[in-house]
């Protein structure tokens, strides 16, 4: 899609070195613009059920009739009748790596993805190009256990009935503009299915690449852990920079049965002319975990804000996030969390940088309902700014229908400061080092919940972001 | 001794905090061996001189110099002073949240050296210096001065000088807030930091960290700057008789200039 924005060169993060794009013809590229006769050539390309096209029509009906959000970042720039709905590059998702088209398996290679499947550090792997899955693998005893990791589409045909089960129970069609809008053209995405009392013991990865210009991605995924089952789910995101905007507005729906314990970990490094538009729910039943940790480095602008729904007693939500805005970037990220039920928990951890002109907005709500005595909830939101013309923000929204409940709320909002500056720099440190370790120390907390592998990452990844901002 | 080129020169040194002038011209010089007490009462600049010659952006120096071993340092960052081996014992060492006592000294130590110092050889000197401040290893597992008591931040001072090894110590108000144990280790530190090859500038109020550490010199700083100098007696001196008979002298000293 072309904005307004697109007229002046799009100044890309320093350093964003995952710019490149691959120059091929798409096997299946859709016209821009979204009708109806868009989500019914989906549907038909997908051969769906029935079901499932009524679905999406009714989903379109949603978006249409419902305004733009006015409450978070600048959306006036999106133009929906300038995008792709639907590209796909192969008509396949592979699951021998080597079945893969090369000149997608060089992306990832770039990427480096299939490198930590090989060292064993991955249950099973996941790659989304453009609006189609392209390849799914996991770990054969994981799948003699009955765990199933595949793409949505695929579970579609596969596994009707479960995914019919489940399919917007979480968010439903017409929740929010934007999920409306993923229900509607929805393709691609990872299904996971996790049999009762079964651990998986290292982490399931998905990675998504936009690789087409003024192209939408609107995966959609859908996690179930059964009861007492175990699962780590992580995805990254990153995309070409192209002079106009892409779209990325995904819908991740997750059901942590009772007992069942699911980590969800997304790194999103988006080149910053994705406008990166997600709703991310689960729904937590009796003495289920269900920690989010959400990474967001990328995008133009990202509103994200991943929500736990505590529904029966024991159940316990928890968001770690951190985001970071450099230049021409506005991170909108934060959490939500309902209590629904008594005697549950939840933990917000929220740490913001804003840099080079970068905005970071914490926009957070806690809700106890009426009745859900015992809660118990402590929200925590800092944000260090690296410099004065950079911006932060804190909503933090407590909606207490309860008396009986246990709640903590802090939050700050500070600048790298001179004397933490002076000295580091008295130890021989230069400025530039020194900054980097106040802001390592800043989101230490977050980093150290991480896999060490996606820690080394994040950390690698906030210090190039800076590496433009300072000095 | 005489013949020794001087460390550390400070010359007619000016400093200005918020347009304000602090020091006065102040001038100094420490060679390798020596020990320097700077003494003075509140409000007489102490802090100011510190924080100047480590290159606080606050602090503006206004006129005269500083040489480190013959080199200029005033234009230098505080980073390359640090490097170029000048030390500063805060008063108020800064917590860094976050970031262990363990990562900032092996950054620090690698860039005073100019290179990565290798992990055992870091272990070896850290836990040697750890044992002689009596500081338990699980200490640099600690965020950098995140919840240190008083003296525990002055102790962790104490480390980084002994991990650094500077050619110039300035110490500010190393002795200020610490019982007389802490002060015991703490002194004992700086005696076995301190050697033939190094100078120290010690700045304080009182007169006590001088039982442990002997001073050659000791200055008296009033109105930024000195007015007195002389030997380790005039440090008995002026506990004997406070800074009083030295405050009129700088009145007339000040106004005369």
């Amino acid at each position: 899609m072309t904005t307004a924005a697109s007229e002046a060169p799009v100044t890309p993060r320093s350093e964003y070195e995952f710019g490149f794009h691959d120059d091929v013809e798409a096997l299946v590229k859709l016209p821009k613009g979204l009708s109806r006769e868009v989500v019914n050539t989906i549907s038909d390309i997908k051969e769906e059920p029935d079901w499932m096209r009524r679905l999406r029509l009714k989903a379109l009906d949603h978006f249409n009739a419902r305004p733009m959000p006015e409450w978070g970042g600048e959306l006036g720039d999106i133009d929906f009748n300038d995008i792709h709905y639907y590209v796909r590059a192969t008509d396949r998702d592979e699951s021998d790596w080597e079945d893969v088209p090369d000149y997608i398996k060089d992306t990832y290679d770039k990427l480096g993805i299939p490198e930590a499947e090989k060292q064993g550090l991955l249950a099973g792997v996941g790659a989304q190009y453009d609006s189609e899955v392209v390849y799914h693998n996991i770990r054969e005893d994981l799948e003699e256990k009955g765990v199933l990791f595949l793409g949505t589409d695929q579970a579609l045909r596969e596994y009707p009935e479960l995914v019919r089960e489940y399919f917007t129970t979480v968010i439903p069609a017409n929740d929010n503009k934007f999920a409306a809008l993923n229900t509607a053209v929805w393709s691609g995405g990872s299904f996971i299915y996790v049999p009762p009392g079964v651990h998986v013991d290292i982490p399931l990865q998905a990675y998504f690449r936009i690789n087409s210009e003024d192209m939408g991605q609107f995966e959609r995924t859908l996690i179930i852990a059964d009861e007492g089952a175990q699962v780590h789910y992580v995805e990254g995101c990153t995309a070409p920079i192209y002079s106009s905007d892409s779209l990325h507005s995904a819908v991740v729906e997750i059901v942590c049965k009772a007992g069942s314990n699911v980590r969800y970990t997304t790194i999103q490094n988006w080149s910053n002319n994705v406008y990166n538009l997600v709703t991310k729910r689960a729904m937590a039943y009796q003495d289920a975990v269900m920690t989010w940790v959400d990474g967001n480095l990328g995008s133009k602008l990202t509103m994200k804000y991943p929500a736990v729904y505590l529904m029966e007693p024991g159940a316990h939500g928890e968001v770690l996030s951190i985001a970071s805005a450099g230049q021409g970037q506005h991170q909108d990220a934060g959490a939500k969390i309902v209590h629904a039920a008594p005697n549950t928990t939840s933990v917000i951890t929220s740490k913001s940088l804003s840099m080079d002109g970068g905005r970071s907005t914490y926009r957070g709500l806690l809700k106890v309902y009426d009745g859900a005595d015992g809660c118990r909830s402590n929200v925590r939101c800092d944000a260090l700014m690296l410099d004065e013309h950079s911006r932060s923000d804190t909503y933090p929204v407590m909606e207490i229908d309860e008396k009986k409940v246990d709640i903590g709320h802090e939050a700050t909002v500070s600048k790298v400061g001179d004397e933490q500056l002076f000295y580091l720099m008295a130890r021989g440190l230069s400025e530039e080092e020194a900054t980097k370790m106040i802001v390592n120390g800043f989101v230490e907390p977050i980093i150290k919940s991480l896999p060490l592998e996606y820690a080394v990452e994040m950390n690698r990844l906030i210090e190039l972001q800076m590496e433009g901002a300072i000095g | 001794m005489t013949a020794t080129p001087p460390l550390f020169e400070i010359d007619d040194l000016q400093v200005s905090v918020a347009d304000k002038q602090i020091v006065n011209g102040l001038t100094l010089s420490l060679r390798p061996g020596e020990v320097h007490a700077i003494m003075g009462p509140n409000g007489s600049g102490k802090s100011t001189l510190a924080n100047s010659l480590m290159g606080h952006p606050r602090y503006t120096v206004t006129g005269g110099d500083v040489h480190l071993q013959g080199e200029s340092v005033v234009e230098m960052s505080p980073d390359e002073r640090a490097r170029a081996g000048l030390f500063l014992a805060f008063q108020y060492p800064t917590d860094i949240p976050g970031v262990s006592m363990i990562n900032f000294l092996r950054r620090a130590i690698s860039a005073r050296r100019g290179e990565e110092i290798p992990v055992r050889e870091f272990r070896q000197v850290l836990n040697e210096v750890l044992g002689r401040l009596q500081m338990d290893e699980q200490f640099v597992r600690r965020y950098v001065n995140d919840g240190f008591s008083g003296g525990e931040k002055k102790r962790a001072e104490i480390l980084q000088l002994g991990l650094l090894q500077p050619l110039v110590a300035v110490m500010d108000e190393t002795d200020s807030g610490l019982d007389i144990d802490a002060l015991r280790i703490v002194s004992e530190g700086i005696n076995t930091f301190h050697s033939d090859d190094n100078a120290i500038l010690l700045i304080t109020h009182y007169q006590r960290i001088l039982r442990y550490v002997q001073p050659d010199h000791v200055h008296v700083l009033i109105g930024g700057r000195i007015v007195e100098s002389g030997d380790a007696s005039l440090a008995e001196r002026l506990e004997r008789d406070g800074y009083e008979p030295f405050m009129e002298r700088t009145t007339e000293g000040v106004l005369s200039s």
